[in-house]
Parts: structure tokens; C-alpha cells; sequence
């Protein structure tokens, strides 16, 4: 079973966009959306929820206020300054700079600290026009972003087990943090969209230097590459100094928005050169699987 | 004041307001760049550099001739940065949150700190000396977005006019950078994943309690569902940003929107003084 993993460091790029096109271009194959963050690929396949699962990940510290004798040895040990005395005096952990560490609950000499597991999210399996989705949804202002990816790739890879398919496509989240991490270790082959302008390529270069990192082979996507080609062909040379290749460019088409807002993907919106690069890129793609 | 642009979806153009907002005004400003993993500002601002230093956390080391191999600090650990399996545990030290618990927990004092590079802060000057640019940079290969941040953060002053460029998202990341800051605003597109992103992002900043608004880019191309949203949800759009050719290259060659749309600055430069009449309403 092979895993393509598409990322592209800065966002906007029209990653998802393109993620569609693979989607809508491949054959047997289990959707993947792993950037849990901010997830828009369902807006374009659709996706009728047939599972869905609650993602809970970590503790989260509570003080029982009855309980607390005010010693502040907590608030003195939380590196992460989340306990804070509220206004009526009392001790309160900020649920949102908490980490779940334990560190409090340990040291909270009369054992006022509760230590709920957390609930950060949901993921979902589902039925798209395209064949199976795994997808999920982190709750606002959660942590563990990166285990959340974790899971949505085990269950992907899971059911490309059970319902016997060859191929996984992840849409990956933007950056080059953990859940970036998360979604690229031991993947088969990742594709990266980028654009032709200073801060594409700068992003573009500590992707590649992050795929090197962790030895996943690496393959470059220049969209809207007319809005610059001098900045295109500078990009697709640093691609080969970066040890990854480039596998083709992508016109500007304001089609992308059209098929965004229709809730298509390019390939069935339209035909034309951008559908044309896509289906000759995505080709080579599978090529390289081999 | 400190004012965050943020926006639930990368490439909308948040650093391009953040940019233009510094560059507007006449008054010194501080520039923070918090989008820590993919840091762009500076291509935009061009600071010269006056110094760089490292971010370091610490992390445990074991004395093996004290440790016990009990395994408790293992036990302990919350994010698996130990693994003991009847022997002195082995540290990893991307995994480590810099907690302190496993020092806390062990019976034999086995544990020690050492510091290890998770990223680089620089400090520059930019625009004759007006704006000070601080730029944060995750190391490649590091998980640790929240500290670097913090480090960041710890470089703005109360009284001067702060800009912080947030990373995309609504997760960890995003909501330490909000953490001071005295507004938000939200920037956007008019397409579907536009909208989609920006209602996380309004639900982020609602719950973390800050006042916001909203700056619609490319406001001209797209459909209108991001501005019927907002006027249902009664959101205050500040800016609405034309979509332009020229700003497309501009930006492709690390200029700035008022390079390409000069007519834009007048707009900006009155945005933090309306801010803060609303701030102080409040
Ligand atoms: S669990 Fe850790 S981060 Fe959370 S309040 Fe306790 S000490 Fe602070
Ligand atoms: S350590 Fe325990 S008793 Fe002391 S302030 Fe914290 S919660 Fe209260
Ligand atoms: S400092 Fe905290 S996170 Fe790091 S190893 Fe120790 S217990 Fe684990
Ligand atoms: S708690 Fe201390 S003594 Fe026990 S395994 Fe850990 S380092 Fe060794």
C-alpha cells in the first residue's frame, strides 16, 4: 500500500484544490484529510458521514475549588503559566494554556487537582463520490494536532487494509510544525504545491529541508506559476538542489474558485490547460509510485 | 496596543496586512512575526539585522550512575519523551514539553536540565528605524511551535503599537500568539474554504474572548458568502482589499500592497486609531 502525502508549507497555495483532482483522478484509492486544523477538502467531495468517533487525547487539569487550600505551590510549578488567581481569589486552571503535564496534580499537597481525559475533537469516516474519506475535525483551541493526524492516518490505513486498496491520498496541513510532522513520517512519496513568489519558495525550501529530515522522497508542484516564471524557474532549480523534483506547473485559472464555490473539483468544473497539467502531473505522480 | 492579524486559512493574505499596518503609520511600531514555522514578514520589511539568538529548552538528562532505572519518571511523563524499560530511560528530546514533572517525581534526584536549540529569534530594524521587525523561526524537524513564540512575545513592549502575524489554524500554535493581544483581525476570501476557515477562526477568537473584525481580500473576486456571513453575525469588515494583477506580482517579488495599490495606505494608517476608540468603548 502506498501513502501520497500533499502538503505545501505556506498556505494557499491550492493544495486542496489539487488534493480534489488527485481524488477525482485516482482509482481505488482512500481519502485522507489530515489537515485537521482546518479542513476544506470536504467542501469539495462531499463527504456523507457514515462513522463518526470522538477524539479524546491528554488530560486537562481541574481544580476542585472546595478542596484547595490556596498554598499556590501549583501556580508556583506550571511552567506553562495556566493557573491564574481569579478575581474572587480563588485558584483556576486557564484551559486553554494548559497542557495537561500532571505537574500540578502531583504536587498539590491535599489533592485538589481533578485529571480529566479530553475531549479535542471528532474524526469521521465517510462515503465520497470518490471512494472512502477518514477525516476529522480538532476542537477550537485544542492541542494535539499532531495525534489527531496520527489517528486519521491509522484508520486510513486501515480501511485501504480492509477494503483492499493500493493507495492513500492525505491532503497535509500547512506549516512545517507537528502536525505537519505527523502527517509526513514514514509516508511513500510527497508532493508539494507551491507558488512563484518569494515567500512560496522560502516556504517551499524548509518543506523540502523537512521531507530530507525524515527521508520522505519529495516531488514539486509550481501553481500559478504565470503570475512569475522567472520565480518558477527559480523554484524548480532549488527543488533539485533540495534533493526533490519538480513534476510540472499549474496555470493561474480562476476556474480553481469556480469549481471552490460549484464544490467541485477542477477536473470535473472544467477542461483546459490547468485540467490538462493536472491529469499529465497526477500520471507522472503514480509513475513514480511504481 | 497589541493588534494580532490571524486568519483560520493560510495564503489569504495575512501577512500582507500585517505588513501594510506597520508600514502605514508614522509612529514606531513592532512587527512580531509568530507565524513561527513558515516566518514571511521579513521578506516583505527587509529589516536590517541587528542580532540573532537561539531558542533553547531544557530538557532532561539522566545521571545514570544516581537513576535507579524505577521508572517513574517514565511513568510520569504525559507526552512519552521518556521510555524506561528496567534501565535508566531514554530521553527524546522532540517529544519533550520542558514540564519539569519527571525532575518532580524522581526518588533518586537523577535528573538534571540541558538546554537544546528549538529555533532563532532576529531582531531587526526596518523603514529608517521605525519599525522594529522580531521574527521567529521553528528549527526544521522541531515539533515546538509555543515556545518560540513565547520568545517572540517576550520582546514587546506595553506602550508601542504591536502588530503580531499569527500562524494560519486554531489549534496551539494560534492561540498562544493571541494570548496578549488587545484585538484581532481576521483576514479572509470570498470563497467557500475562505468562509469555512473564517467561521473557526471567529469561534477561536469569541471563545478566547477578543474583540475582532474582519478584512476581506480579493474581496471583488469569489461569491459573497463571507460578507453575508458577516452581516448576519453582525462582524465589522475594517478592510475590503480589491483583487489586482499587480498585487499578485508585487508580492511574488517580496513587495507590498501599497507598492501595488497606493491608494490603500490612507485606509490603513487610520486602522489602529479606530481600534483603539473601539478598544476603549468597550
Ligand atoms: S497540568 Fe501542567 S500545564 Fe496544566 S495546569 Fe497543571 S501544571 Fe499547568
Ligand atoms: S496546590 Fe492544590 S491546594 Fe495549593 S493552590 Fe494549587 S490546587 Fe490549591
Ligand atoms: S520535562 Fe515533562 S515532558 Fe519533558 S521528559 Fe520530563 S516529564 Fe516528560
Ligand atoms: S525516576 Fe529517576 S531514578 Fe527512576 S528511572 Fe527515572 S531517572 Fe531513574
Amino acid at each position: 500500500m502506498k501513502e501520497i502525502v500533499v502538503i505545501s508549507g505556506k498556505g494557499g497555495t491550492g493544495k486542496t484544490s489539487i488534493t480534489g483532482c488527485f481524488a477525482a483522478l485516482a482509482e481505488n484509492a482512500i481519502l485522507a484529510d489530515c489537515d485537521v486544523d482546518a479542513a476544506d477538502l470536504h467542501m469539495l467531495l462531499a463527504p456523507e458521514v457514515t462513522k463518526k468517533t470522538d477524539f479524546i487525547s491528554g488530560n486537562e487539569a481541574i481544580i476542585r475549588e472546595d478542596d484547595c487550600t490556596g498554598c499556590g505551590i501549583c501556580m508556583e510549578k506550571c511552567k506553562f503559566n495556566a493557573i491564574e488567581i481569579t478575581a474572587e481569589g480563588k485558584y483556576r486552571v486557564d484551559p486553554f494554556g494548559c497542557e495537561g503535564c500532571m505537574v500540578c496534580v502531583e504536587v498539590c499537597p491535599v489533592k485538589a487537582i481533578d485529571f480529566p481525559p479530553n475531549h479535542c475533537g471528532e474524526w469521521y469516516y465517510s462515503h465520497t463520490r470518490f471512494g472512502p474519506m477518514v477525516h476529522a475535525r480538532l476542537g477550537i483551541a485544542q492541542e494535539n494536532s499532531g495525534k489527531l493526524v496520527s489517528t486519521v492516518r491509522r484508520e486510513a490505513a486501515a480501511k485501504a487494509e480492509e477494503l483492499k486498496k493500493d493507495l492513500i491520498i492525505v491532503d497535509g496541513p500547512p506549516g512545517i510544525g507537528c502536525p505537519v510532522i505527523a502527517s509526513i513520517t514514514g509516508a511513500s512519496l510527497l508532493v508539494v504545491v507551491t507558488e512563484p513568489t518569494i515567500s512560496g519558495k522560502h516556504d517551499m525550501k524548509r518543506v523540502l529541508e523537512l521531507a530530507k529530515h525524515f527521508s520522505v522522497p519529495a516531488l514539486v508542484i509550481v501553481n500559478k506559476w504565470d503570475i512569475n516564471p522567472g520565480m518558477t524557474a527559480e523554484i524548480e532549480k532549488e527543488t533539485l538542489l533540495g534533493d526533490a523534483y519538480p513534476i510540472g506547473r499549474i496555470p493561474y485559472d480562476r476556474a480553481f474558485t469556480a469549481a471552490q464555490i460549484n464544490g467541485r473539483t477542477l477536473v470535473e468544473e472544467t477542461t483546459g490547460t490547468a485540467v490538462e497539467n493536472i491529469t499529465t502531473i497526477w500520471e507522472q505522480v503514480c509513475r513514480k509510485l511504481k | 496596543m497589541i493588534i494580532a492579524v490571524a486568519s483560520g486559512k493560510g495564503g489569504t493574505g495575512k501577512t500582507t496586512v500585517a505588513v501594510a499596518l506597520s508600514l502605514a503609520g508614522s509612529e514606531p511600531v513592532i512587527y512580531a512575526d509568530c507565524d513561527v514555522e513558515e516566518p514571511n514578514g521579513s521578506i516583505f520589511l527587509r529589516p536590517e539585522v541587528a542580532c540573532t539568538e537561539k531558542v533553547l529548552v531544557e530538557v532532561p538528562k539522566i545521571d545514570e550512575e544516581k537513576c535507579t532505572s524505577c521508572g517513574k519518571c517514565a511513568r510520569f511523563c504525559q507526552f512519552n519523551a521518556l521510555v524506561s524499560l528496567g534501565t535508566p530511560p531514554l530521553v527524546f528530546p522532540e517529544l519533550c514539553h520542558s514540564c519539569g514533572g519527571c525532575e518532580i517525581v524522581c526518588p533518586a534526584g537523577a535528573i538534571s536540565w540541558k538546554k537544546v536549540p528549538v529555533g532563532e529569534i532576529t531582531l531587526g530594524k526596518s523603514d529608517g528605524g521605525r519599525i522594529s521587525v522580531i521574527q521567529g523561526k521553528l528549527d526544521v524537524g522541531s515539533s515546538l511551535a509555543p515556545p518560540v513564540i513565547r520568545q517572540v512575545k517576550s520582546y514587546i513592549a506595553d506602550d508601542a503599537l504591536t502588530v503580531i502575524d499569527c500562524p494560519p489554524g486554531t489549534s496551539c500554535p494560534v492561540i498562544e500568539s493571541l494570548g496578549d493581544a488587545d484585538y484581532v483581525l481576521l483576514v479572509t476570501e470570498p470563497t467557500p474554504f475562505g468562509l469555512h476557515d473564517l467561521k473557526l477562526a471567529v469561534e477561536t477568537v469569541r471563545v478566547l474572548g477578543l474583540p475582532f473584525s474582519v478584512v476581506i481580500n480579493r474581496f471583488d473576486e469569489g461569491d459573497s458568502g463571507v460578507e453575508d456571513y458577516c452581516l448576519e453575525e453582525s462582524i465589522h469588515v475594517t478592510a475590503r482589499i480589491p483583487h489586482r494583477r499587480e498585487m499578485a506580482e508585487a508580492y511574488s517579488k517580496g513587495g507590498n500592497l501599497f507598492d501595488a495599490i497606493p491608494e490603500m495606505r490612507a485606509l490603513f494608517e487610520g486602522i489602529p486609531r479606530i481600534i483603539e476608540r473601539g478598544v476603549e468603548e468597550k
